[in-house]
């Protein structure tokens, strides 16, 4: 991976999801995992729900083309599979929202672009309850301006700033840290000699 | 300053930090295996990049690897092509790899430790939630996800947060029959599957300290679980006992030192957790799940909970679809849920002292002729040491199956999957939904409960077996 897809500012219609602790799993089962390729995994978003649960959010109609996924507390626990977040911009998601996250899922998110975005459950709720109304309600998510608007609400979030600042530019981490291989060398001749090497051993 | 040992694990491996930026962390050891590694191997490609340590990299095959007929090609094309990928990228990248039918393959964080890579006051990796197991031996080991299993690959480092520090101290002595199974499970249940998020937990305490290495594995191994980003013990006697001699500790001199440092590796007096838990050994007993995560879990003496009790509007959404998809009453005595299948194998409890506990409550008997049981070693060296005792002869004269080494049911990645509506007593970690397999019902137990639940074909503490569960083998 070269660069990230900046961030800058999303508009769309989000999808209520009231499940608390989805696992990532849930997002994209196992079986998903076995292609090698780093896109193409829309079909495996959620499919065990879309498949088995008619009403499940995403099967709804007005809800299939949300591209803001508002979910319950805990959201993207268990497997450490980034699959999962390419499974939700597959799935056409630029931001997911919940009171929490799990912090691989997170850490994940950023790497490609996805916003993960905290919101106090209280206003989870407000959100949940005023696209369930009206589905068609437009949501704004500023990252420049760091909040989340609809209707007549404007609820601030935050980010940190350095990762607010990649997401904005669309810079690679690798490429980052390769600015400073001189560190990395210096760190390296400093190391204990008896420290494990995954050379075969005997 | 008083320092945690995790603090002082992280300090000793800042490369670089600057003010409004992570810090630059250097990773001792890189684990690699084939699900989370072939889109991070493409990405070096693309930027025409190489690994920059491959002598601090170390791959194996465990995810997809079928459990029967390991030494024929996998009949799964899919899982083939995701096999083939990691051999052809370690050979290009100059990787060591530990492939199917060689004795270091097997769940990555079972080789670790086994080969003595995984050491004290390291940093560890790999492109897996599972590498907080590492950090029994007081290695600060965490999962990472792919765009980060390239950046290791790339630069040998990783930019980090320093973590909060939570410390989870049991103190007292585990009743009988109490494993660290239970430990973890009556943590997560206390604490909830994410409750220690942003965390590195520290498990302490006179509990702890006389857990053997094995057992202290399954503790750390689960912390994730609880939504830590590492779990870890301070190193002591135990642990080096464990290493001392295995292929990649240090020898003579070299031991000497690393032994010396080791020792230095301890929490201060004074040091400063942002959160604690505390529990008393002595009022634990064996635990098992009854929902879809891992924080759902009760004694085994309890009943399925009534969602209707719950306050908490989440929570009792989560515990109605949870038990809607467990296929599950309120109110029913758990040690009443009649299982199909007993799972024993994972990271988690897929290792050698695992096997001979569950081997031990076995012998002689026949399991229940309507329960299938699966025991899958966590590795290639796990395999061949219980079949020097002998311990594959008890699991088939109970009339269990003994496989291959791998992740296997853990994830059902592989063909060892559950069918829909199947339910499972699992010493593995993850009862998601569908993760044995779709449709598939997992409950999470320690080693004696799979084996005592074996024998009655419902989930069964060992202490709960009666004479009649008991029926010898060759009656
Ligand atoms: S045994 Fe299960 S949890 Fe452990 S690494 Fe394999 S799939 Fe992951």
């Amino acid at each position: 991976m070269t660069a990230v897809d900046a961030f800058t500012t999303h508009t769309g219609t989000a999808a209520p999801l009231r499940r608390s602790a989805v696992d990532t799993d849930q997002i994209i089962p196992a079986e998903y995992l076995k292609r090698i390729t780093r896109t193409g995994f829309e079909d495996g978003l959620f499919s065990a729900w879309r498949k088995n649960e008619p009403d499940f959010v995403l099967n709804q109609p007005q809800h299939a083309d949300a591209s803001i996924l508002v979910a319950g507390p805990d959201f993207g626990t268990g497997s450490s599979r980034e699959h999962a977040v390419w499974a939700l911009m597959d799935g056409g998601f630029r931001v997911v929202i919940s009171s929490r996250f799990a912090d691989i899922f997170r850490n994940n998110s950023t790497k490609s672009g996805l916003l993960t975005v905290v919101l106090p459950q209280a206003e989870v709720e407000a959100l949940w309850q005023a696209v369930e109304v009206d589905p068609a309600t437009p949501v704004t998510v500023d990252l420049q301006a760091e909040t989340v608007s609809y209707g007549e609400v404007t609820v601030p979030f935050e980010v940190e700033d350095y990762t607010r600042w990649r997401l904005l530019e669309g810079l690679d981490d690798v490429g980052l840290t390769e600015r400073h291989l001189a560190d990395v060398e210096a760190y390296e001749a400093r190391r204990q000699p008896w420290l494990p090497k995954a050379l075969p051993a005997r | 300053m008083p320092k945690t040992l995790a603090e002082k694990v992280y300090d000793a491996h800042v490369v670089r930090s600057a003010a409004g930026e992570p810090d630059l962390l250097f990773i001792d050891l890189h684990l690699v295996h084939e699900v989370t590694s072939p889109q991070a191997f493409d990405g070096l490609r693309a930027a025409g990049r190489t690994v920059r340590r491959p002598d601090l990299t170390m791959a194996t095959e465990d995810h997809n690897v079928p459990t029967l007929d390991i030494l024929k090609p996998i009949a799964d094309p899919v899982s083939r092509a995701q096999v083939e990928a990691l051999r052809r990228n370690a050979a290009e990248f100059g990787i060591r790899l530990a492939p199917m039918g060689d004795r270091d393959q097997g769940i990555v964080h079972v080789i670790g430790p086994q080969l003595g890579l995984t050491q004290p006051g390291t940093t560890i990796v790999c492109g897996d939630s599972h590498t907080s197991t590492h950090g029994a031996f007081g290695a600060l080991a965490f999962g990472i996800g792919t765009s980060e299993v390239e950046h290791v690959l790339a630069t040998q480092t990783l930019p980090q947060y320093r973590p909060r520090q939570m410390a989870v101290t049991v103190d007292g002595e585990l009743p009988e029959g109490v494993s660290a199974k239970d430990v973890i499970l009556a943590v997560i249940a206390r604490i909830g599957t994410n409750g220690a998020a942003g965390h590195v937990i520290e498990y302490r305490g006179s509990a702890i300290e006389a857990l053997s290495m094995e057992a202290r594995m399954t503790i750390c191994n689960m912390s994730i679980e609880a939504g830590a980003r590492a779990g870890l013990i301070a190193p002591d006697q135990t642990t080096f006992d464990f290493l001392q001699g295995r292929p990649h500790a240090p020898q003579g001199a070299d031991w000497d030192a690393a032994v010396e440092y080791w020792r230095t590796l301890r929490t201060d007096e004074g040091a400063v957790f942002d959160a604690e838990v505390v529990l008393d050994a002595a009022e634990l007993s064996p635990f098992v799940t009854w929902g879809t995560n891992p924080g759902q879990g009760l004694p085994i003496s309890a009943r399925v909970p009534d969602p209707a009790d719950l306050t908490d509007d989440n929570e009792r959404r989560a515990a109605e679809q949870a038990l809607a998809y467990m296929g599950l009453t309120p109110g029913t005595p758990l040690r009443e849920i009649e299982v199909d299948t007993v799972f024993l194998g994972s990271c988690t409890n897929g290792r050698i002292e695992d096997l001979r506990i569950a081997a031990e409550l076995l012998r002689g008997k026949k399991i229940d002729a309507d329960t299938r049981m699966l025991v899958v070693p966590g590795s290639v060296g796990v395999k061949a040491q219980a079949e020097a005792e002998g311990l594959d002869q008890v699991f088939l004269e109970a009339g269990a199956e003994w496989r291959g080494a791998g992740c296997s049911m853990c994830l059902g990645m592989n063909p060892d999957q559950l069918r829909p509506g199947e339910r499972s007593a699992s010493t593995s970690n993850r009862n998601f939904q569908g993760r044995q397999g779709k449709g598939g019902r997992t409950h999470l137990v320690s080693p004696p409960v799979a084996a005592a639940t074996a024998l009655t074909g419902r989930l069964t503490a060992p202490a709960d077996l009666q004479p009649a569960d008991l029926t010898s083998a060759g009656v």
